[in-house]
């Protein structure tokens, strides 16, 4: 157990990637994520890692992509216009079955957009960041310690099921500080993978790491098994945290920086009355859609609190298959939610279960 | 029976795909030779491109991995970065290499990165049937300059091994063609030497193959192995760019 200290969230994710066995980080510099290349540059050097300042976000992901098909943990980080950059990479990466970690410490949008926190690519990294039929996972932390802590569940993650994971931080989590315990670092096992690039030392056949199928049943076959490692994921891996849902009426599903300015509007609103609580989704792919229906039975309306103009309330109507009204409560452009824009809707659907 | 002439072991058995009268085949075999030769093949990982050589990860019978359009030298980087014992080589065309790839081309070049690149220049993009390259010939009739290269609107062809000799960090630069048995011999001797730089930790080199495609090219094999002498060659000089080697050894 380590002892606590104060931390950056870039810092933090930067640390507890080191702690997890990571010694390969490519990114550019690219606000507000930068401080996560500042560190491992100072970094990496000192403990026989690599850190390498590559030309451009493609050139970075195409580097972790060379790195992954040798079976080493590796990662690269960015924020939104330059995670656009890397969904080429992103995508065959997943076409490949490669583990790698992508941090996306989000700005506002789109185009150049400004450098304030947002959460607007929640839309392009829950549908597949890139080309094709796949998926990431993607985690979303509400604190420094999450930081910290998805960095290393991500990399285990993208370990477990052969594919990239993305930590999908708003601009908050990044340049916040907050006391955070580092996780222990992390025993890797370095047995050479029995499909990586590694060199056949003449004793085996190649190893070839490849996303194109001319044949289309071939390719259809693959993309099938990957959806059914999909499955499984949607049916174990899906994380959330639920804040006095025990009597609520209304619901409120947000998640990172949104989730905590939630908590503060929940317990304004219980103190006038209102029954409020929430549901933070923590893995925003797979969406933890069980957690959400079920609540659909029990409170009569959700709210969905996030940093764009309502991305996240569509897979809340889907969860729960429109059984309730979905109210939203928006902020973009790097403005975010206050506890009265929450307090506001929440006394909107209140009026409006009347 | 005394065997006089093998196919090397560095190759698979596999029927490689190439059109008649083109020269992948040759490079193929080369850069096999030389892996045999210098006893490399245990530890030798390619990056095949996307293109007509985008299968050559089915014709090397070391680890292989498949790139990106152009990627392939951020690729090697990563997998080079990785563990540095290795022998990371990637082979290209000019679509990937000089057109779509030129950031991660001029890069890895400038950073000396410790890699091997065969390039493969046959002035087209044969994959996808015949268009226009950035070596394209000013002139030259594609499926995408129906009228000819017309260099006002569509410019003029990069000369790779010169744009990349004015960088610091190359450490072998050389341009070779294989359109006839003494040609091929040096391409050979050139490809050699940029594995060995490579095993000898010497950083970055590059061996640009002046190339033939006679099916787009709409040439019979003959005629496009002189084309290249005619028009190809005038164009871009066959010769060494640059050897770290020969600048240390005054």
């Amino acid at each position: 157990m380590q002892e606590k200290v104060l931390m950056k969230g870039n810092e933090a994710l930067a640390e507890a990637a080191i702690l997890a066995g990571c010694r390969h980080y490519f990114g550019y510099p690219i606000t507000p994520q930068t401080e996560v290349a500042a560190y491992m540059s100072k970094k990496m050097p000192k403990i026989g890692g690599v850190f390498l300042q590559a030309e451009s976000e493609i050139a970075a992901i195409n580097m972790v992509y060379g790195v992954a098909a040798t079976g080493k943990r590796c990662m690269t980080s960015s924020s939104s216009p330059g995670i656009a950059l890397k969904c080429e990479g992103i995508s065959y990466l997943a076409g490949s079955d490669l583990p790698a970690l992508i941090v996306n410490v989000q700005r506002g949008g789109p185009g150049l957009g400004g450098i304030q926190p947002s959460q607007s690519d929640y839309f392009l990294a829950t549908r597949g960041p890139g080309h094709g039929d796949f998926h990431v996972i993607v985690l979303a932390p509400a604190s420094v310690q999450e930081m910290a802590d998805m960095t290393l569940k991500g990399f285990e993650l993208a370990d477990k099921y052969r594919m990239p994971c993305m930590l999908l931080a708003d601009g908050t989590m990044g340049q916040m500080m907050e006391p955070v315990v580092l996780p222990d670092p992390v025993e890797i096992d370095t047995t050479p993978k029995d499909w990586a690039v590694t060199g056949t030392e003449c004793k085996r056949e190649h190893h070839i790491v490849n996303s194109l199928y001319l044949s289309p049943k071939k390719l259809e076959d693959i993309n099938l098994e990957r959806f059914e490692r999909y499955k499984q994921i949607e049916e174990n891996e899906c994380l959330w945290e639920e804040f006095m849902m025990e009597d609520a009426e209304i619901c409120i599903v947000s998640c990172g920086i949104t989730a905590r300015v939630s908590r503060n509007a929940i317990l304004e609103a219980r103190k006038q009355g209102i029954k409020v609580g929430m549901i933070r989704p923590i893995t925003l792919w797979p969406f933890p859609k069980k957690a959400l229906l079920s609540a659909a039975d029990k409170v009569k309306s959700f709210i969905s609190v996030e940093l764009n103009m309502g991305q996240m309330k569509e897979d809340i109507e889907l969860a729960i298959r429109c059984k309730k009204p979905v109210y939203g409560c928006t902020r973009v452009g790097g403005m975010i939610t206050t506890v009265d824009d929450i307090l506001a809707s929440i006394k909107e659907a209140a009026k409006g279960e009347e | 029976m005394a065997v006089v002439f093998e196919k090397p072991k560095a190759l698979t058995d596999n029927v490689l795909h190439y059109c008649p009268g083109c020269t992948h085949g040759i490079v193929h075999r080369l850069v096999a030779e030389v892996i045999d030769e210098l006893g490399i093949e245990g530890r030798t990982i390619g990056i095949a491109p996307v293109g007509c050589s985008v299968m050559a990860y089915d014709y090397f019978t070391v680890d292989m991995v498949e790139a990106a359009h152009g990627r392939a030298p951020a690729v090697a980087t990563g997998v080079k970065r990785s563990d540095p014992s290795k022998i990371v080589f990637t082979y290209q065309g000019d679509g990937d290499l000089a057109s779509i790839g030129m950031c991660e081309t001029v890069h890895s070049a400038a950073r000396g990165e410790n890699i091997t690149i065969i390039f493969i220049n046959n002035a087209i993009y044969g994959m996808t049937g015949g268009q226009m390259a950035p070596t394209s010939l000013p002139g030259q009739v594609t499926q995408t300059s129906p009228y000819g290269r017309n260099t006002e609107t569509q410019g003029f062809p990069i000369r790779v091994c010169e744009l990349l000799s004015e960088l610091d960090g190359p450490a072998y630069l050389e341009r070779v063609t294989v359109n006839n048995v003494k040609n091929v011999r040096n391409a050979k001797k050139a490809i050699k030497k940029a594995f060995q730089n490579q095993v000898d930790g010497k950083g970055f080199s590059l061996v640009e193959v002046l190339s033939t495609c006679p099916t787009n090219w709409g040439m019979t094999p003959q005629k496009a192995l002189e084309w290249i002498d005619e028009k190809m060659i005038p164009y871009y000089p066959l010769g060494v760019y640059r050897d770290k080697d020969g600048e240390n050894n005054g």
